[in-house]
């Protein structure tokens, strides 16, 4: 399998703070990897270094071989590396269709001489960006909501707007962070089977997660951080059993008391 | 909807046809050219969200452009270079000042890439101030506080065969409406499309907007130019039409009238600032019939700005909307969302 | 050699009060974040309180001074409880709306009551100036610069040493904490905005005798303060401080060796070079990243 993303030797700092340390690991084509560790273990670091938004103190991210570091998130996106955002990030005060629309940005090129002149290929090219929206909508379960605020939404559904709005961009190396935090079990087991989906349409997945069960579930393979630094890798069954795994999870008493 | 649109520019085109008093349909010219301002400024207030306080700089360095380009003149570079130019015609003149305007809303663009927020609040007000010292002080130039007089009017048309001259206010009442309609709908096309989304989305969410491929420094630099090149022609038209100006044209007040236009009005709507322009360009006026002090006028405006800010905080047009739609329509039954609970695996 | 070190000694007195404008605001703005439009309100308040105090009211100049000063710190508490309290959360772009309608209402006010001819203030300062070697100083402007030296080392001691500077900067870094830890909010946000506008209007009080006071003197002050509180970076006094100086020595050695009109550009041109520079001022530190 060829590797879509390769990390080598990658380094983060925040302000004195060495946030990820040495990090080295390779993403393989239409694979579902997931990152796991304890909350300040550097993964949304690691993201945040691999699409754009933090420039690394060093290493190397490679994307299908371009590097990625030096380039803007918006770059990056238009290489086909899209992520979404820990904390729930959508336009608020959009409609969630409008919201779509804005994900498809990368999709259409009309310049902006064309729009001034109201030239009808840039009336023919909304009327595409209308019906890709409601595509993807549909694909997401969220069609009915069209029309709604995206302020309106309940939690569950709002994330489902995220990963609306990062699929309409058309990636082809998909970075979620935490997708179902928060979520209730039903809305989790629902959200897998939509993983599985977006996996069917051929999208490298990069998932960073807390929920056992879904990363079990979905994931291909594992990658645990623990400090800034890759523990363990592997599938995950093995990731499950991993004695440093659960160590920096539950502590160093917990696997004494429980061997 | 489209009925009452023409009607109501039916009524807008007929208006010089039965309106004797000349100094109303000034209200209304000088009124339209601050409006068209207005509009200019909400696109980059209101929609890509840039707090631009330094919108007269544009508005002055059209008018003066336009101007100077149209007086010809003759300054001094250095002892012995002289850099002069020969009288053009207005329409040619006008053209430079959209131009000049636009180029300088792209060094701002570029500028605002790199200074956000408060600073480049800053930066903007800045900018205007020392373009207002540069008007006032480079007297070979731009005859400083004397104001350049004699400005001439705009005529258009083919020598020897017609010739239609805006000299008096009809003719510029109807320059000022043709502009006035041609910047909304350019404004229009502008913000419903692929690009007006990009800078919404600036707006409201700027990492997601760029998560997504939106490129901050393209839509920012596009949206000062667009909108410095449109207030460049405002003011163009306000130096033809005048025909004396000087470096107050500079003053922050200025600045502050559109701000209140687009604020009132509503940022980030299209009717906002024409609603905010007819508010604030009748409103001196009709205070005025009633005999009150321009001071008293101004301290108005600043507590009726306080007061919509608390009250009606995305301005007039979205607070009547709202109202418009509120009234009699039954409350949406909830959306069943989900399906029912899987057997857990 | 003799006109370089009468500019040098007008710009260190200059620059006095240039970093009691600069440390007012950037208490407001650089702690608060409220884009303080009324600052040069108060600048002009504090000077026409001054006249009123000295010329109108008959009283003594010594007393006027410290009233006016008070004033100044009254009116600023009253602007912050009445305009800013119900804005707390709001984003920036709002607070600034209100300050400019309330920068509108108070400059028309002003030249309502006062009307826009300029005013003089008399002082009981004997006329011919003090003569040091080859440079010469008004006795006026020697006592607006001891003072606000005065003033300059208050601010410090006050922001470092007193419990209300802890607790204001206890409150602007961290206001969750700061509450649960027993800061009443509410009052340090009144406390910081009335001391900034304190502060400016000290600023308006020693200048107004210097000058003559007029309506529109705030504008100029207002912007001057901003490229003040850039130059220093937002928050820091003692970055102020150097700002009002550096600023006052680029217009004192610009007038007079490149030319006087373009003098209030200096400070606009700085601005904007520093912030193409540095986008976030000279003396800033780099903002921790969440």
């Amino acid at each position: 399998m060829t590797a879509a993303l390769t990390v080598g030797d990658l380094s983060i700092r925040f302000g004195g703070l060495l946030a990820v340390e040495a990090m080295s690991f390779e993403v393989r084509d239409g694979e579902v990897l997931s990152l796991i560790g304890p909350n300040g273990a550097g993964k949304t670091s690691a993201f945040n270094a691999i699409t754009g938004y933090v420039e690394p103190a060093g290493g190397r991210i490679d994307y299908r071989g371009t590097s990625l570091i030096g380039r803007t998130p918006n770059q990056i996106a238009e290489l086909g590396v899209v992520r979404t955002f820990q904390k729930t990030s959508v336009f608020t005060g959009l409609t969630v269709f409008d919201n779509v629309m804005i994900g498809l940005h990368l999709r259409s090129r009309q310049n902006p001489v064309a729009i001034l002149l109201g030239l009808p290929s840039v009336a023919r090219e909304e009327r595409e960006l209308r019906d890709a929206a409601r595509e993807t909508l549909q694909f997401l379960g969220l069609e009915t909501r069209a029309d709604q605020q995206a302020s309106a939404l309940p939690y569950g559904e709002l994330r489902l707007l995220e990963v609306a709005v990062a699929l309409a961009a058309k990636p082809k190396l998909l970075l979620l962070d935490e997708p179902v935090s928060g979520m209730n079990p039903s809305e989790t087991t629902s959200f897998m089977k939509m993983l599985a989906r977006i996996r069917g349409l051929g999208i490298t997945v990069l998932l960073v997660e807390h929920d056992m069960k879904m990363v079990m579930g979905v994931s291909d393979r594992v990658i645990c951080l623990n400090q800034g630094r890759i523990i363990a890798s592997g599938a995950p069954a093995e990731i499950q059993r991993n004695p440093e795994v659960i160590k920096a999870y539950l502590g160093e008493r917990y696997v004494r008391a429980h061997g | 909807m489209r009925l009452a649109t023409c009607a109501w520019l039916a009524f807008l085109f007929s208006v010089p046809l039965w309106m004797g008093d000349l100094y109303v349909l000034h209200v209304l010219i000088i009124t339209g050219i601050f409006m068209i301002a207005a509009m200019s400024l909400n696109l980059l207030l209101g929609y890509t969200g840039q707090l631009s306080l330094g919108h007269v700089a544009f508005f002055g360095i059209g008018a003066y452009t336009s101007s100077l380009v149209s007086l010809g003149f003759e300054v001094h570079v250095l002892p012995n270079t002289v850099v002069a130019l020969a009288p053009k015609p207005v329409w040619l003149g006008m053209l430079c000042g959209i131009l000049v305007a636009g180029l300088c809303g792209w060094v701002i663009g570029r500028v605002s890439f790199k200074v956000r927020g408060a600073y480049f609040v800053i930066v903007t007000v800045s900018f205007a101030e020392v373009v207002r010292l540069v008007a006032l002080n480079w007297v070979e130039l731009t005859q400083g506080p004397m104001a350049l007089n004699n400005i001439p009017y705009l005529r258009l048309g083919v020598p020897g065969w017609f010739e239609i001259s805006f000299l008096r206010k009809p003719a510029n009442y109807y320059l000022v409406l043709v502009v006035g309609i041609v910047c909304y709908v350019l404004i229009r096309r502008l913000v419903q499309s692929r690009a007006g989304r990009a800078m919404i989305a600036l707006r409201e969410n700027e990492p997601l907007a760029t998560s997504v491929g939106v490129d901050v420094t393209r839509f920012l630099v596009l949206a000062t130019v667009v909108s410095a090149a449109m207030a460049g022609a405002a003011g163009a038209i306000y130096a033809h039409y005048v025909r004396i100006v000087d470096p107050d044209v500079f003053l922050f007040i200025y600045t502050v009238t559109m701000v209140i236009m687009v604020v009132t009005g509503g940022k980030g709507t299209l009717a906002g600032p024409v609603v905010g322009g007819i508010v604030f360009g009748l409103l001196p006026e009709i205070l005025r019939a009633a005999q009150i002090k321009p001071e008293v006028q101004w301290v108005i405006y600043g507590v009726l700005m306080i007061l919509v800010v608390y009250f009606l905080p995305q301005g007039i047009v979205p607070a009547v909307r709202n109202w418009w739609n509120g009234r009699g329509s039954a409350a949406d039954p909830p959306a069943d969302a989900r399906t029912a609970a899987e057997p857990a695996t | 050699m003799d006109q370089l070190l009468q500019h040098c000694l007008n710009a260190l007195i200059l620059g006095g009060t240039y970093a009691l404008l600069g440390i007012g605001l950037t208490l407001i703005f650089g702690i608060m974040r409220v884009v303080n439009f009324t600052h040069g309100e108060l600048y002009a308040f504090g000077a026409y309180m001054m006249y009123m105090w000295v010329m109108v009211l008959g009283a003594n100049f010594y007393l006027a001074l410290p009233l006016a000063v008070l004033l100044g710190v009254v009116l600023g508490a009253i602007i912050e409880i009445v305009l800013l309290r119900r804005l707390r959360g709001a984003d920036i772009d709002t607070t600034m709306l209100v300050m400019i309608g309330a920068w509108i209402a108070m400059q028309n006010s002003e030249q309502l009551v006062w009307s826009g001819v300029a005013k003089s203030i008399d002082t009981p300062f004997p006329s011919s100036p003090l003569v040091l070697g080859p440079v010469s100083v008004s006795w006026n402007r020697l006592f607006v610069f001891v003072v606000a030296l005065a003033l300059i080392a208050g601010s410090y001691a006050m922001i470092n040493r007193t419990k209300l500077g802890k607790a204001m900067r206890a409150t602007f870094q961290d206001r969750e904490t700061a509450a649960l830890m027993g800061v009443q909010i509410n009052t340090i946000h009144t406390a910081t905005f009335a001391i900034g506008s304190g502060l400016a209007a000290a600023a308006g009080a020693l200048l107004g005798p210097v000058f003559v006071v007029y309506p529109t003197m705030g504008d100029l002050a207002s912007l001057k303060a901003f490229a003040i509180v850039i130059l220093g970076g937002l928050g820091s006094i003692p970055g102020a401080t150097i700002g009002g100086f550096i600023l006052a020595f680029m217009e004192e050695l610009g007038a007079g060796y490149v030319s006087s009109g373009y003098r209030d550009a200096m400070g606009f041109l700085l601005i904007i070079v520093i912030l193409l520079v540095k986008p976030t001022g000279l003396f800033a530190q780099k903002e921790r990243i969440g």
